[in-house]
């Protein structure tokens, strides 16, 4: 089994909700918040919501989709917001940028259903985000497929989404090391390409131990 | 560690069974950094209520992880509790007229509770409005100050909110049930859901005779529907609002109520509301009113587990605990959109929301005659409160608030 000379590092991650001073009781207001909010208000809206409900492939893709559905009874909208990929981004400011272009050209064509007040409040939240080492370490593909197979939910998401807006890369932490220090691109490409929104997170990790098994069958 | 007598230990390997491995060694790596740093727990009361029962089971875990922790009951008189039950109500926006007179009481004895109690530990968390005057024996830059509200304040008394507010602005940060109670504030605001313990007696597996030997015991026919609500004789719960939902399920379904719920030390008005309770109840020998001792988990745990559907028709609400316990033994519920009771039931999803006695009756019968779908509800439920309202999650977000205080100086 060939060993990595770089390791890969397994992090603890926690997120504190830090609730803002925005909120939003039209998609008028929505969208200036959007416009106005903070990095962390964005990422935690769209990245923390996909990984603290990854038991439901149904819904809660963003709050700002399910804020447009369920509360502003806006589908169309919703729909449209529900779309934007957030494995797509490698930046919070272009995340935000599609998100306030779909909600603006809504308002544009539809200024008297933007001002319309919706059930419930959008109330804008920020995550703070603690990451510790779990004080484990993969040198070879076998210590690897152990460490994500005991990885906690927030860990599992925060190295194979959130990672994308750290590396700045169209990839992830897993899929990183792997092409990189291990030299497996295929394998990197594959773990890469699963679809996390049709797939709840526990899925999500059983595919990839699967593909890294298959890998380790290999001769 | 503490001051106060805490349930009976369960290690947290034993949560790992429920949670899997890594979400505790989670739980271990946030603590390394922090351990043997003192915290001090304050609150009013030592039974009853959410508060004392989710500290009683958080002290134990934060122990193993080898935090120095104490939790510290503040001690006040008859006048003391009837005041801040008022200022309680009033906060959840009940009509008040506050004196001068219940200030200065409030003010007497957190006073002398600055007196009695340490608060010098490095991370000092005070619970709920009866105690957050302590701050004021607070040395500068000395530690760290929490508030933590657990009831909804998203329409305050503006007379004790502008009284409580100055106190509260001089903390490090302020946690809230759910980001609509916050409050224009000049600190950190967080949202810090409450928690249930899965391992507790209130929570954990019940065998099925023992199930059924409760249900013999209160009369309640396993072989019906059963309606539950459980929680306090309290007004803001709405006690009267489920017997008219209930009578009118009962139109449709020979269906039976269950309103159990037990009086704190620190609630004074709640023997008035029960015997409102029993007398709306009278004469409907299906219409089962409870009045269980305040720590009777296990009867608790019997009668949730028993129950076809769940309710939970408050009319305010910190966050409504009893939800996430039904959530969490797979039952659907039918619960009010009120406080923080929308976190737990996402509607349509782990749940069903209600905004009336009617529409709450509605939601009951629609479940009662779709047993696919309510079963569905109570198997998302179960998940959601899996990953959100453990006692674990509560824990770490402890943890990840005390390493963010550690790392903003």
């Amino acid at each position: 089994m060939d060993q990595a000379t770089t390791p890969f590092e397994f992090y603890a991650v926690s997120y504190l909700t830090r609730i803002g001073n925005q909120s939003a009781e039209t998609i008028a207001e929505l969208l200036q918040g959007l416009e106005q909010c903070s990095d962390a208000s964005i990422f935690h809206h769209t990245f923390q919501t996909l990984g603290a409900h990854h038991f439901l492939t149904e819904n809660l893709s963003s709050d700002v989709a399910q804020w447009a559905m369920a509360d502003a009874n806006r589908n169309d909208l919703a729909e449209l917001l529900a779309s934007l990929d957030i494995r797509d981004y490698v930046s919070i400011a272009a995340l935000r940028q599609d998100l306030c272009r779909i909600v603006g050209d809504f308002c544009a064509a539809s200024p008297e259903l933007a001002g319309q007040t919706a059930l419930e409040r959008f109330y804008f939240c920020e995550g703070v985000e603690v990451t510790v080492p779990l004080g484990q370490q993969a040198t070879t593909l076998d210590e690897f497929r152990d460490g994500i197979e005991v990885l906690s939910h927030a860990g599992f998401y925060f190295h194979f989404i959130s990672s994308r807006l750290r590396s700045q890369l169209q990839t992830n932490d897993f899929s990183y090391w792997l092409a990189g220090a291990l030299d497996l691109k295929t394998l990197a490409d594959s773990v890469n390409r699963i679809d996390i929104y049709t797939n709840t997170l526990e899925g999500t990790r059983a595919r990839i131990l699967r593909l890294i098994d298959r890998e380790r069958r290999k001769p | 560690m503490t001051n106060h007598a805490v349930s009976t230990r369960i290690p947290l390997d034993e949560y790992a069974a429920l949670l899997g491995e890594g979400e505790i060694e989670v739980l271990r790596a946030l603590a390394k950094p922090l351990r043997g740093r003192r915290v001090e727990m304050i609150n009013s009361t030592a039974v009853g209520g959410g508060v004392a029962e989710i500290l009683t089971r958080l002290l134990p875990l934060a122990d193993e992880l080898e935090l120095d922790i104490r939790w510290d009951v503040m001690t006040g008189g008859e006048d003391f509790f009837e005041v801040t039950k008022s200022f309680h109500n009033a906060l959840h926006g009940a009509p008040y007229h506050a004196t001068a007179r219940d200030f200065e009481i409030y003010l007497a004895y957190n006073e002398r509770n600055i007196s009695r109690l340490p608060l010098d530990s490095e991370f000092v968390v005070i619970h709920d409005p009866q105690p957050a005057a302590l701050i004021e024996a607070r040395q500068r830059n000395h530690n760290y100050w929490a508030w933590r509200c657990h009831i909804d304040l998203s329409h305050p008394n503006q007379a004790v909110w502008d009284f409580l507010a100055p106190f509260v602005a001089k903390y490090d940060g302020s946690m809230f049930s759910s980001p609509e109670f916050a409050r224009q504030l000049p600190i950190p605001q967080y949202l810090f859901y409450p928690a249930i313990d899965p391992l507790s007696d209130k929570n954990r597996e019940l065998s099925a005779d023992f199930i059924d030997g409760v249900l013999e015991r209160y009369k309640i026919d396993p072989q019906r529907p059963i309606l539950t609500q459980i929680s306090r004789f309290d007004r803001l719960k709405d006690p009267v609002g489920v017997i008219r939902a209930y009578r009118i399920v009962k139109r449709y379904f020979d269906c039976q109520l269950v309103l159990a719920g037990g009086g704190a030390p620190d609630d004074p008005e709640g023997a008035i509301v029960l015997k409102e309770v029993l007398r709306e109840a009278e004469s409907d020998s299906d219409i089962k009113v409870l009045d269980l001792p305040p720590f009777a988990p296990l009867e608790v745990n019997a009668l949730q587990r028993a129950s076809t559907i769940v309710i939970q028709k408050s009319l305010r609400e910190g966050f409504g605990l009893t939800v996430s316990e039904a959530l969490w033994k797979k039952k659907p519920v039918v619960a009010s959109a009120v406080g923080g009771i929308p976190s737990q039931v996402i509607h349509k999803q782990t749940g069903l929301l209600a905004h009336s006695v009617e529409g709450a009756a509605y939601q009951i019968r629609f479940l009662l005659s779709h047993p696919d779908i309510a079963a569905k509800l109570g198997e998302a439920g179960h998940q959601h409160v899996k990953e959100n309202f453990l006692i674990t999650q509560k824990l770490k977000r402890y943890l990840t608030m005390f390493l963010a205080f550690s790392n903003s100086k």
